[in-house]
């Protein structure tokens, strides 16, 4: 293998696993260090500038991060990231005195943002502070998009995600609420310097084809609009017996909330085999946890109607097959057809782009799939002013991943109105940092925490089933949280090699508690993973390789579970082994 | 400083037959120096022990004063362990073999407390034929009282002080050789898998096993002028004749040319596959390994490997015509039959 460059700074964001794995990039095991020393403030800072929406993302963050956490690789359970960011949240104190300031001059440039969700919002933050004037259209009162109309109070209350969104309002958003924008053109005509399109995946996938869908029409209706119904206060309550089809996330939003309806026997039923629902774990836990069944390997069959009234729903068995080219089939067990009483139906089985307001003539294309066509990185559309980003850029995601969008688009429309190339971006900014105070001492607390993943409470479910307003988890005590926080292993304090100096004495291969380090002949990738002490099997984790040694033999680390604990460098004889701090601060827009 | 090593191991860490990990056979965290050779040799002790499927509880650890006499607290947390006066490690062992024969004892020394202070101890140890592993730490130097020479410190070496040494240095192998031990050896820190190839061979040897480990003293000793550094030794090392151990357990699958290979078994039924090579030493002959030594001496090598094997050498028990049982496990009427039993033994010498 050839020596490792580690100047290129992907290659130490890749061992961060938390913060690569996020697609905004927020600097995960700083903002941890910060909770641990109890400084929320500065930690809900750090997150707000590169999530935006740190108290909502601390509830309802899908967490790409946790499942990438080396300490789940380790020991078996990630650090509680979402909930240690939902500490800060909780516990910081003035921030908007941190905010940056938005000049009282403006440059000059306006932009349209339709639709008033997470990207939307993220694109507005980034260009206001630069000067820029903007114009948010929504078609509802308030903006927050999916985040206000399809995640429940009980698991985001409205008064967090109010104030985040007002924070960003009060940066001189010029908010143009309850418009629906029906023409693209119109707005192009309004001579904006460029326009971003935020309008999600608003359309949710319906069974029209489904025998007794027309006939139980009243009693049927599809997810996201009726979890929009709920927050809007059009539906108050539900059938006593309700089935909620689907497997994600909205599903589960749709059951639990009609548990607090007046739903009392709910039920979910999904197609796939359990292991397979695409609903976040914790999710699926929770609703478990308010007496919701999941039923799973359930094809629908048809909706049963007597006397104009539904009465249930009949499902086919089915398994699942796995072909080896990974495609899954569900194949009928051939059992006879199930039979399941219900009064209402909720159709939670996944969202659907839809740009009836783009007129096909404006010179937007539009791909196959009806996504608009776009610079992946830019984001920008086949007409040059006009940028995508959120669920409408690529179809449905999640929150951060419209953040991370937002500011993809900010960056792009920013450099667009300088007049300036798209694909000449500002680079993140890294600042290394050496963690050595003394001989044998670190500036970050190096030491590995034995604490398993600390629970978090709950709101008694009595109460919480009675109580749609009320949340349900309760975040954690701040000393819960400092418990949590040092779990993390700091993967951000690198393990750096320096083979000039090495004696090869094997101190650092001796005490590497997770067995990391090996000084072994070169060889193909490969092979060279099969030798080493413990076989590299992970192969998303890159080897860290060195220059050849005076013995002919050259350093290989598996980066896969190194704890960071920086033991290599404390018994290294000759500081052939640093420990650097590598922060990496993703570029935002106005960033040279 | 770290006061203790992480508790979590690689979830892929191997097992042994026994269904531990290394982690079974670790001890506490080091606290000599950063890069000392000591703790790679208790490394290799550590993994020795684990690939040979030792039950931790089998196995006796025992040292004298020093750098090296510390390193028991860091190896094999979960044996016994006995840290003994400076240079008595081989009397303290001798008990504790004599009251129960069949643990595996590792005596732990260094070239202070072996060849200046404890000489006597080790020589006669070596002439009884303890069985037990008996590894010298081998740094040339005071370590834990900053560095002067000790008496294996070569001739004319030059310390970080920078003075030559000027006493003639005492070779632990060839007294070893020379006092009649049955298995000698000499290692490298820097050479791990031959250190804990050497080791299991020792350890599966009935008799003493002894074995000089030369170790560099990163704080004190490790200067190039010294014969005991990592550059010297890495310059000048030659392994004396490539061997295979092969537990007793194990097929014996290795094929090598007729004539090249010289198997000796051992009591247990391990058996030593040496390789032999036309110019190189003949080590199951005492005079042989000595001329090989010498010769090396002389040339400047430092021959690396097993030096000398004679697995017929009779140890203690057998020299004393001891019990089979162990005397920890007899009662009091078999180990004191009383006083007519004691005038009957005098009695046969009248």
């Amino acid at each position: 293998m050839k020596p490792t460059d580690i100047h290129e700074c992907s290659y130490f964001l890749q061992v961060i696993d938390c913060q690569y794995a996020c697609p905004a990039h927020t600097p995960v095991p700083e903002y941890i260090r910060l909770i641990a020393h109890r400084d929320y403030s500065s930690a809900y800072m750090l997150n707000w500038d590169s999530n935006v929406f740190p108290g909502v993302l601390g509830r309802i963050c899908d967490r790409p991060c946790e499942p990438a956490c080396r300490r789940g690789r380790a020991e078996g359970e990630p650090v509680a990231i979402c909930r240690l960011k939902r500490l800060a949240a909780d516990f910081r104190g003035d921030v908007e005195s941190l905010f940056p300031r938005v000049p009282d001059r403006k440059n000059g440039k306006r932009i349209a943002l339709i639709g008033g969700g997470p990207a939307s919002l993220t694109v507005a933050r980034d260009l206001a502070v630069l000067g820029y004037e903007l114009e948010l259209y929504d078609n509802q009162s308030r903006a927050g998009g999916f985040m206000r109309s399809q995640v429940p109070s009980f698991r985001l209350p409205e008064e967090v995600l109010d104030t985040e969104v007002g924070y960003i309002l009060n940066l001189g958003i010029h908010t143009r609420f309850n418009q629906y924008v029906t023409s693209l053109k119109k707005i192009l005509g309004k001579g904006y310097d460029a326009v971003f399109i935020g309008t999600g995946a608003p359309r949710g996938r319906d069974l029209p084809d489904l025998p007794g869908r027309e006939e139980g029409d009243t009693s049927i209706t599809v997810g996201i609009e009726w979890l929009a119904g709920v927050v809007f206060g059009h539906v108050k309550k539900t059938g006593k017996k309700v089935i909620v089809l689907g497997g994600g996330n909205t599903a589960m939003d749709c059951c639990r909330t009609a548990r607090r309806l007046g739903g009392e026997d709910v039920r979910v039923v999904v197609r796939s085999p359990r292991a397979d629902m695409k609903a976040s774990q914790w999710e699926i836990e929770d609703a478990a946890g308010e007496d919701i069944p999941i039923i799973d390997n359930h094809v629908p069959l048809e909706f049963v109607v007597k006397d104009g009234r539904l009465v249930g729903m009949r499902f086919e068995k089915v398994r699942a097959c796995y072909h080896d080219n990974g495609k899954r089939e569900l194949m009928a067990t051939g059992e006879k057809p199930i039979f399941m009483e219900c009064d209402e139906v909720l159709i939670a089985i996944g969202q659907q782009n839809a740009f009836p307001w783009i007129e096909q003539d404006c010179g937007l294309q539009f791909t196959a799939r009806g996504l608009p066509v776009l610079d992946e990185l830019t984001l920008q559309t086949s007409l040059a002013n006009v940028f995508v980003g959120g669920d409408a850029a690529f179809g449905p995601a999640n929150v951060i991943t419209a953040v991370a969008h937002g500011h993809q688009a900010a960056i792009s429309i920013d450099l667009y109105c300088r007049g300036k190339d798209l694909h000449d971006r500002p680079r993140s900014k890294v600042s290394p940092a050496d963690q050595q105070l003394d001989f044998q001492d670190w500036i970050y607390d190096s030491h590995v925490s034995d604490e398993r993943r600390q629970p978090v409470p709950h709101a008694p479910r009595a109460k919480s089933l009675k109580d749609r307003l009320l949340e349900v988890e309760l975040g954690f005590d701040p000393e819960v949280g400092r418990v949590e926080s040092e779990r993390c292993l700091n993967c951000d304090v690198q393990t750096v090699f320096d083979a000039s100096l090495c004696i090869e004495c094997d101190a650092c291969v001796d005490i590497c508690p997770t067995t990391c380090i090996n000084f072994i002949k070169n060889g193909p990738e490969d092979e060279l993973r099969q030798r080493l002490s413990i076989p590299a099997r992970n192969l998303q984790q890159p080897l860290y390789v060195s220059v050849p040694l005076p013995t002919g033999r050259i350093m290989v680390k598996d980066e896969n579970v190194c704890l960071h604990c920086g033991l290599c460098a404390e018994r290294c004889p000759t500081a052939a082994w640093r420990m650097l701090k590598f922060v990496c601060r993703s570029a935002v827009a106005g960033d040279r | 400083m770290s006061y203790e090593r992480p508790t979590i191991r690689h979830p892929d860490a191997k097992k042994n037959s026994l269904g531990y990990t290394r982690k079974e056979y670790e001890g506490s965290i080091s606290t000599l120096c950063a890069g000392c050779g000591h703790d790679s040799i208790t490394h290799a002790l550590i993994t020795a022990c684990f690939e040979m499927n030792l039950e931790p509880h089998r196995i006796v650890k025992l040292s004298g004063i020093g750098c090296s006499s510390k390193t028991p607290a860091y190896f094999l947390g979960r044996s016994h362990g006995f840290n003994s006066v400076h240079g008595r490690m081989p009397s303290v062992a001798t008990g504790a073999n004599m009251a129960n024969r069949e643990l595996v004892y590792i005596g732990v020394s260094g070239d202070g407390d072996t060849a200046s202070i404890g000489m006597g101890q080790f020589a006669h140890v070596v002439r009884r034929n303890l069985d037990m592993v008996y590894v010298v730490m081998n740094n040339g130097c005071y370590g834990l009282t900053k560095g002067q020479d000790s008496a294996t410190a070569d001739r004319g070496s030059k310390t970080k002080k920078g003075r030559p040494v000027s006493l003639e240095s005492i070779d632990l192998c060839e007294m070893a050789i020379q006092l009649g031990a049955g298995f000698v050896g000499r290692g490298f820190s820097g050479d791990k898998k031959q250190v804990v190839e050497m080791l299991k061979a020792a350890v599966a040897h009935k008799g003493l096993a002894f074995l000089d480990i030369i170790s560099p003293c990163v704080s004190f000793n490790n200067v190039p002028t010294s014969t005991k550094s990592y550059a010297w030794v890495r310059a000048h090392e030659e392994a004396a004749l490539p061997f295979d151990f092969i537990p007793c357990c194990r097929e014996i699958t290795v094929d090598y040319p007729q004539g090249s290979v010289l198997p000796v078994t051992l009591h247990d039924g391990s058996v030593i596959n040496l390789y032999k090579q036309d110019d190189l030493m003949e080590i199951t002959s005492r005079s042989a390994a000595m001329d090989a030594l010498e010769q090396a001496k002389t040339e400047h090598r430092i021959l690396t490997g097993i030096l000398y094997l004679n697995p017929e050498q009779p140890d203690t028990h057998a020299l004393l015509e001891t019990v089979t049982t162990p005397l920890n496990t007899m009662g009091r009427e078999e180990l004191c039959p009383g006083n007519a039993e004691l005038q009957r033994i005098n009695d046969a010498f009248r």
